[in-house]
């Protein structure tokens, strides 16, 4: 079964039990936080880094990698300067 | 007697061990665990997306699975603090993965079985903040939970027979691997795992299990370096290639030896380290080489608390199982004399020759050296490894107010143990007051059972 997520206002299709990093990552995503001005994205893949923080339906720092997403989730970019 | 209220913390196999036995002797057990699916990393997987090759042991899986019949299983729960005394007492929070309005209990316990297990260790090094870098472990999460992969062409880096297992799951899901670089060398592993071989032959499994991951590597033409790291990550906004260079016996760079190897993914891992939080707050020996203290019964130190697994020194899903299954019944109250536990003592026994070669691959103190002044070593914090050997003679706290490294999101478990080695000295990094992320209104709706405060003093 496919669900859509919008990220920053793009709409992702993603399969029904993937997390929110694997969605944008099997979507040609890579990175989707910046910090200190460089791009981050998954780095640890098990919850424990913080590396892949996004904001989901208003609520920030939700670890994408964790996170299963869910059909019509908004999922957006976080900036740490 | 009254029944016996066992929780068990974490649900890989060693914490599903545990409930199983303990279960079987009609304790009431629960078992927490953070992921949606119990499983743990190794068993890691998704009804749907995970392919069968990438999935070992699955009918022991499946058995412990059905024999949680009796058992509570908190799925999506995060425990956040626990406390010792009589009784026990377990604080979860259970519902989506950081959610803003996550449900709060408190669970009693006469007996609790840690088995929080372990993650992966990776080096910094220069770069390994670019996009396209992750940890070994990450590879293997992603293509089990959501079968996908980060790169097309990925260098497989660090120490261990787990780069293994990480570059295989990359071949089945299509990907290349460039190369598999260990740091141990070739004359390391033979004296390491040849020595005594025939102690090995008890854990046949595993042989089976890592001719497997050979036979993959060579049919996919793979390279493997031993003596090897890599030790600088070149990309703009991304990966594009790594040095490999030759290292001595301590893991320091060997000048003149090094290659550029053009890859768009690396995944490093160099061991594992054990999550010790849980463990920590309930005031549990800890050994000097940072794992939790047990006795024959996989009790620790602390009235009531086991440990069993990863925490207890990395030994691998079966030594795991073994080790699960005696706290379980340990913890349920059955007697060290018990026939029960003549198969699980017997396994211990047998993996042990296993997790003691793993020490071939241990992380040598010349590593910090392929590091340059301005290479980020904190993540989270963005601390660099000058800023923190500017701080060496100071306390680890000053060390850690003045250049915030450990004290960012991650609350230092990504670069604990690497800030200690730039440091040369153990700086408690891995005590933390609280035990995994919770948002300030999660903590301010909760009813102490205790004044929290009170207890740190």
């Amino acid at each position: 079964m496919s669900i859509r997520i919008d990220f920053d206002g793009q709409p992702l299709d993603g399969r029904d039990g993937q997390s929110i990093g694997g969605i944008l990552l099997a979507n040609g995503h890579r990175t989707w936080r910046t910090a200190g001005g460089a791009e981050r994205g998954i780095f640890c893949g098990i919850g424990i880094c913080q590396d892949c923080v996004v904001t989901v339906n208003g609520v920030e720092g939700v670890r994408a990698c964790q996170r299963t997403a869910c059909d019509g989730d908004r999922v957006e970019r976080e900036v740490r300067a | 007697m009254s029944v016996r209220r066992i929780v068990v913390i974490g649900a890989g196999p060693a914490g599903l061990a545990a409930a199983a036995s303990a279960a079987r002797t009609g304790a009431d057990v629960v078992i927490v665990d953070e992921g949606e699916r119990v499983g743990g990393q190794f068993w890691r997987h998704h009804p749907a997306f995970t392919d069968q090759r990438l999935q070992h042991q699955l009918g022991r899986f499946r058995e412990l699975e059905s024999a949680l019949a009796g058992v509570r299983v908190l799925s999506s729960a995060s425990v956040w603090r626990v406390e010792s005394g009589a009784p026990l007492r377990v604080h979860t929070l259970t519902g989506p993965v950081d959610g803003a309005q996550r449900q709060g209990e408190t669970l009693e316990a006469d007996a609790v079985v840690l088995a929080t297990g372990a993650h992966d260790r990776v080096l910094p090094v220069p770069g390994w903040t670019l996009p396209g870098v992750t940890s070994a472990g990450a590879v293997q999460a992603l293509a089990k939970r959501d079968g996908v992969a980060l790169g097309t062409r990925t260098v497989v880096a660090g120490a261990g027979p787990f780069l293994l297992p990480v570059a295989q799951s990359i071949a089945i899901l299509g990907g290349e691997v460039a190369e598999v670089v260990e740091a141990a060398s070739i004359g390391t592993i033979l004296r390491g795992w040849g020595a005594r071989a025939w102690e090995l032959t008890a854990a046949a499994g595993k042989a089976g299990e890592l001719g497997s991951y050979v036979a993959s590597l060579v049919k996919t033409r793979t390279p493997y370096r031993f003596g090897s790291a890599v030790t600088r990550i070149h990309g703009g906004s991304a990966v594009e290639a790594v040095t490999v260079q030759r290292i001595d016996s301590d893991w320091r760079p060997v000048a003149g030896t090094e290659r550029t190897v053009e890859c768009d993914a690396v995944a490093l891992g160099h061991g594992f380290t054990p999550r010790l939080e849980a463990a920590i707050q309930f005031g549990c020996d800890i050994t000097s080489d940072r794992f939790v203290r047990t006795d024959e019964q996989q009790l620790t130190s602390v009235a009531g608390v086991f440990a069993a697994g990863e925490i207890t020194g990395i030994g691998g899903a079966d030594a795991a199982l073994a080790e699960g299954e005696i706290a379980g019944l340990a913890a349920a109250g059955i007697r060290a004399s018990d026939p029960l536990l003549r198969a699980p003592v017997a396994a211990r026994r047998r993996m042990r020759a296993f997790a003691a070669r793993l020490a071939t691959h241990a992380i040598r103190p010349g590593w910090t050296a392929w590091l340059d002044d301005d290479t980020i070593v904190c993540r989270c914090e963005e601390a660099t490894k000058a800023a923190i050997a500017e701080y060496a003679a100071v306390s680890s706290r000053g060390m850690r107010l003045a250049t915030r490294a450990g004290l960012g999101a991650c609350q230092g478990r990504t670069c604990g143990r690497s800030v200690e080695d730039i440091l040369g000295a153990p700086g408690g990094i891995d005590r933390r007051p609280v035990l995994s992320s919770v948002r300030i209104g999660e903590l301010a709706a909760h009813r102490p059972t205790h004044p929290l405060i009170e207890e740190e003093s």
